[in-house]
């Protein structure tokens, strides 16, 4: 397949970024997305030129790393996957593709494609956790009943690798998704009780904190998520905070 | 946290954009009913309407429920200008391309523009006849504001603007149909009220509530005009 890439380059968070285009030939179509990248920056590296520097690590679609904005899609047009799990197959020869670095304030572009997404540890830092002491004897897990339809939701809000898809997606760079995912896995179950309030209302300051935008319920954010994350955890989380906020702290 | 935590926090604002724009549905389907009654011809229809437009003046739990609506409409475009500029500065640098389509729906996707639409659709529809009824010099008959006469003649063949008033109103009902086949099931999910078994039938009654109504409000001027044609 011969490509023809307009790439997204920054020399750092302060420069201003510019499109720079360059033809790949000779990509097979069951190359990964990363590895047609890995073969561009082959290409530059051996022209003397500077490598497109982009985030990756596991490549098996459970790190969350690989963030690209792909022919306007967070992770290209495929549904359910990273960008590492996306193939050139996916393409058709002669294609031109468009490659873009997350925007969002609250994601600085570090260098070209690497974007900065420590405001996501931030927001789980702020709350994202159970207070259990590990030190004695641990409790069996399965010592505390949880009814399985119970333990599947949250188990499915659990899946959320912290990508940033969401908010690359949403029109308003909402992490309404991402902040719900992680409020819902402890909400659903019994050992998040507790903090069940606290959590939430810590969680969202933090998200207001770090400048995200606002759900406006476009949905996106669930259409382009690579782990399928569900709105319903959206909703949960307004109720949640909601109650929260009524009964005070 | 503060104590005014809630009142800060952008879902805060998200719970009053929700309240609002629910609460001015259920104004619109009062109005509707009211307006409906423009299809009733002759003499019967016009002391019906004027009947109708003196009760919505005058009677006290209609005035504290107009006030209301007031403040929800006015509430409504404040708060969805506080939010959509913060949604702004949330992305300082756009994306090259964006295929919003691909994984949004279109009136999602343009709640400002739609609302913008309505906004002003709405100042020249209340100086119409809000302000002409509230305020300005009303024809009488039977002893009540003869509202009936003054709607009938701004939809007619007779008025020069008639035909641009008809099309204009439609096109607005156009606008307002995309912004509550959003806004009605999105003020729901919102307030956090989604369930498995309900959220289809929100969703149903959203998309029935959102083309019909605009529909039903469309239809009172194109007929007005074509009867008096």
């Amino acid at each position: 397949m011969d490509l023809t890439l307009n790439v997204w380059r920054q020399n750092g968070p302060e420069d201003k970024g510019r499109m720079e285009t360059h033809p790949v030939s000779g990509v097979s179509p069951d190359m990964s997305f990363l590895e047609m990248i890995d073969m561009l920056n082959d290409q530059i590296i051996r022209d003397g030129g500077d490598p497109v520097a982009f985030d990756h690590d596991c490549r098996e679609g459970i790190c969350g790393m690989c963030s690209m904005f792909i022919n306007g899609e967070a992770h290209g047009p495929g549904r359910g996957v990273t960008t590492c799990q996306l193939h050139m197959r996916s393409f058709k020869d002669g294609d031109s593709i468009t490659i873009e670095p997350w925007r969002a304030s609250a994601f600085p572009v570090v260098k070209d494609l690497a974007v900065d997404r420590s405001a996501f540890d931030r927001i789980i830092q702020s709350g994202g956790y159970v207070s259990v002491n590990t030190s004695g004897e641990t409790l069996d897990a399965n010592a505390i009943p949880v009814p399985k339809p119970q333990a599947d939701e949250a188990f499915s809000a659990a899946t959320c690798i912290g990508c940033g898809a969401c908010v690359a997606s949403c029109k308003n760079a909402s992490a309404m998704l991402f902040v719900s995912a992680k409020v819902s896995q402890f909400a659903l179950l019994p050992q998040g009780q507790p903090e069940r309030a606290s959590r939430v209302k810590r969680m969202v300051e933090q998200m207001d904190e770090e400048g995200f935008g606002n759900c406006t319920n476009t949905g996106a954010c669930a259409v382009e998520c690579p782990k399928g994350i569900d709105l319903s955890n959206i909703a949960r989380m307004n109720r949640d905070f909601l109650k929260a906020s009524a009964e005070g702290e | 946290m503060s104590n005014n935590g809630l009142l800060k926090s952008s879902l805060a604002k998200k719970y009053l954009m929700a309240l609002t724009g629910l609460f001015l549905c259920t104004f619109l389907l009062g109005h509707l009913a009211g307006n409906l009654q423009l299809f009733i011809s002759g003499g019967e229809g016009q002391q019906a309407f004027n009947e109708y437009a003196e009760f919505m003046t005058t009677f006290p739990l209609v005035k504290i429920l107009s006030y209301l609506t007031y403040a929800s409409v006015l509430f409504h475009i404040v708060d969805g200008i506080v939010l959509t500029m913060r949604n702004r500065k949330s992305r300082p640098v756009g994306y090259v391309k964006e295929k919003g389509s691909a994984n949004a729906s279109w009136s999602s996707r343009n709640m400002g523009i739609l609302g913008t639409i309505i906004a002003v659709f709405l100042v020249s529809h209340m100086q119409t006849f809000w302000y002409k009824m509230h305020f300005g010099a009303m024809p009488m008959h039977e002893g009540l504001k003869d509202l009936h006469t003054v709607v009938l003649a701004f939809f007619s063949p007779e008025n020069s603007l008639g035909l641009i008033a008809v099309v204009g109103y439609v096109l607005a009902q156009l606008a307002l149909s995309f912004h509550l086949v959003h806004g009605f099931q999105s003020g729901f999910q919102s307030l956090g009220l989604r369930h498995p078994k309900y959220t289809p039938v929100i969703e149903k009654t959203g998309y029935l509530f959102g083309i019909g109504v605009p529909l039903l409000f469309a239809s009172i001027p194109v007929f007005l005009y074509i009867t008096q044609l």
